[in-house]
């Protein structure tokens, strides 16, 4: 069985949709109840060097990380607007880390992420690419593992929304 | 307006807000801090370990390569061709056995040394260069490198104090406090900031912001102002350590001391605790320990998360922060994880170093239209300038500024220092 290219689509539109409405528990609800979600920077990583900028090797780490943007981290004013380019569709016919063992696979997408401001200047902030593994959880297609592969290295003043 | 009658203050309690934002200013500190007296981070001895290994990194808004030669020693200089004024070395890293310019394939050694030029002596006995041109008074401009503890520095001013001597004691220690065993880098973030570069100079020294800014320190418990820790400067006070110990308050201090600030006080706990468990591991408690390199060099460690930082300027109105993460070649692979994990604490991404990114960007913006106005440096006291034991204090950044005075030949008389 391979991935359903639609539920692919539609993962990676309701993906982008639920972080521009800050709807970050709903956001989460994508993601498997084990993953993994990393920003590392391309450079780095064609390196072989292992340092990201967010780490979450466990689904704890990443609500921790959404708790203290809501809770505790400060942050520039703006607004996200993700533009996920068509995904690349590779369909593993065995699963070596469970969650149902068919139905999943590796996908790629290139994104941008644009920012606006409060004064309404609108500035590219990060291109890349998602590598991600998805895994049917009950019938649904989630995110096992989510590796984002981020061309911007230099940083615009700094990162707090997820990419 | 560059002299000394720019100071409101002989104590440096009051900075205008024109020494952030005139480019004329701006040209000055290029020439008489970054290209002076003074010793800038290049990299790590770990980065550069084989004859060859080079980098591209940035002494102020100056391209420089640093790399190990044939013999083993390092070496650096600036990454720009005695021809036509080309970058040299385009790459960020890699390892070599010259550096060649693209434009017209001038040929540099290790040393810096020019060893070859095309069409030298033209073609047929046509065209080419005179005869007297002479190829060792065309090489790449040399820095003088110095390490401590495998941290390489480097300086374009011929006369510059030894390194050991310019960073002082403290700041010595410290490095080998933190490099006491061989290290792995475990890659590079980078961070573009709309602000002027010293704005990020002053917040590495400001121990006042930590806890205020950065919440997350206070609501996750990780560190707070009441612990013990306080700023340790060098004699002409210049650099600065921030420093605090773990586990040196408890609950009711806390209260009291956040409580009638208005700052939050309801600890929160993190489903992912070990994000903020620190494992002492340089035989003390220091958990804290910032030290800042006049002018533009930052070690950095937060509990087991370890760090070089470069403050890369790119004009008056925007820097980069280059920061270097590592650990040590003998860590276990839990403890490689553990640092990987609390990476999450600093950089771009930085669950307590994000915020600094914003509010260096409000205070540059904000203060660009009135530069005759000028921000306020009191906390700790103004008057002398000394190392702290506390830690609301700002003490560190009239230290800065008193150094700063003196290289850009402005320091009023009678100044503290």
């Amino acid at each position: 069985m391979t991935l359903d290219r639609a539920a692919v689509q539609d993962l990676l539109a309701e993906y982008g949709a639920r972080l521009d409405a800050e709807q970050y528990d709903e956001w989460l609800d994508l993601f498997a109840a084990e993953c993994r979600y990393q920003v590392v920077p391309r450079d780095n990583h064609q390196r072989g060097l292992p340092a990201a900028l967010i780490f979450c090797d466990s689904r704890a780490m990443l609500e921790d990380r959404i708790r203290a943007l809501r809770e505790a981290n400060k942050f520039n004013i703006h607004s996200d607007r993700h533009l996920i380019s068509l995904p690349r569709v590779t369909p593993t016919l065995s699963s070596p880390a469970g969650g149902g063992g068919s139905g999943g696979g590796i996908v790629e997408a290139p994104f941008a992420v644009y920012q606006t401001d409060q004064e309404g200047e609108t500035r590219l902030f990060a291109t890349g690419l998602y590598r991600d593994r998805l895994e049917p959880e009950g019938g649904v297609l989630k995110i096992r593992d989510k590796l984002v592969l981020l061309d911007t290295f230099a940083v615009p003043t700094l990162l707090a929304t997820p990419l | 307006m560059l002299n000394a009658a720019i100071w409101p203050a002989l104590d440096y309690s009051r900075v205008p807000y024109r020494l952030y934002h005139d480019a004329e200013i701006y040209e000055a500190e290029q020439e008489r801090i970054f290209r002076g007296p003074v010793w800038s981070c290049l990299g790590l001895d770990a980065e550069i370990p084989n004859p060859g290994d080079f980098r591209a990194t940035w002494v102020g808004d100056t391209p420089v390569v640093v790399n190990r030669d044939a013999a083993g020693v390092v070496r650096a200089f600036v990454n720009r061709c005695a021809h036509r004024g080309a970058l040299v070395r385009r790459e960020l890293a890699g390892n070599a056995k010259q550096h060649i310019c693209l434009y017209h394939q001038w040929c540099y050694g290790l040393d810096g040394s020019l060893q070859a030029i095309p069409f030298r002596r033209g073609i047929r006995g046509k065209g080419g260069l005179d005869p007297g041109f002479e190829l060792q008074e065309h090489g790449l401009r040399r820095l003088r490198v110095e390490a401590v503890a495998g941290v390489l520095f480097g300086t374009m001013a011929e006369d510059a104090e030894p390194l050991q001597d310019y960073l002082g004691a403290p700041v010595v220690a410290q490095l080998r406090r933190l490099f006491d065993r061989p290290v792995e880098v475990l890659g590079y973030n980078r961070q573009r900031v709309r602000g002027n570069w010293k704005l990020y100079a002053e917040n590495t020294r400001d121990n006042y912001h930590a806890s205020l800014l950065h919440e997350f320190l206070v609501t996750f418990g990780l560190d707070r102002s009441t612990q013990t820790g306080g700023v340790r400067m060098d004699a002409r006070h210049r650099h600065n350590i921030t420093w605090a110990e773990a586990g040196s308050d408890d609950e009711e201090l806390v209260r009291q001391a956040y409580g009638g600030a208005g700052v939050r006080n309801d600890y929160l706990s993190l489903r992912e605790p070990a994000l903020v468990a620190f494992h002492p591991e340089h035989g003390d408690r220091l958990n804290i320990a910032i030290t800042s390199v006049f002018p533009s060099s930052v070690f950095v460690q937060i509990s087991n998360s370890l760090a070089v930082r470069q403050i890369r300027p790119r004009g008056v109105d925007e820097f980069e922060v280059f920061q270097t993460m590592f650990g040590y070649q003998d860590d276990p692979p839990e403890m490689k994880l553990h640092r990987l994990r609390q990476a999450n604490l600093v950089g771009p991404a930085g669950l307590v170093s994000m915020e600094d990114g914003e509010a260096i960007e409000l205070a540059h913006r904000a203060s660009k239209p009135d530069r005759d106005r000028m921000t306020v440096i009191e906390l700790g006291g103004a008057g002398i300038i000394s190392d702290r034991d506390y830690r609301v204090t700002d003490v560190p950044l009239r230290g800065f500024w008193s150094y700063y005075a003196e290289l850009l030949g402005i320091e009023p008389e009678g100044a503290v220092r």
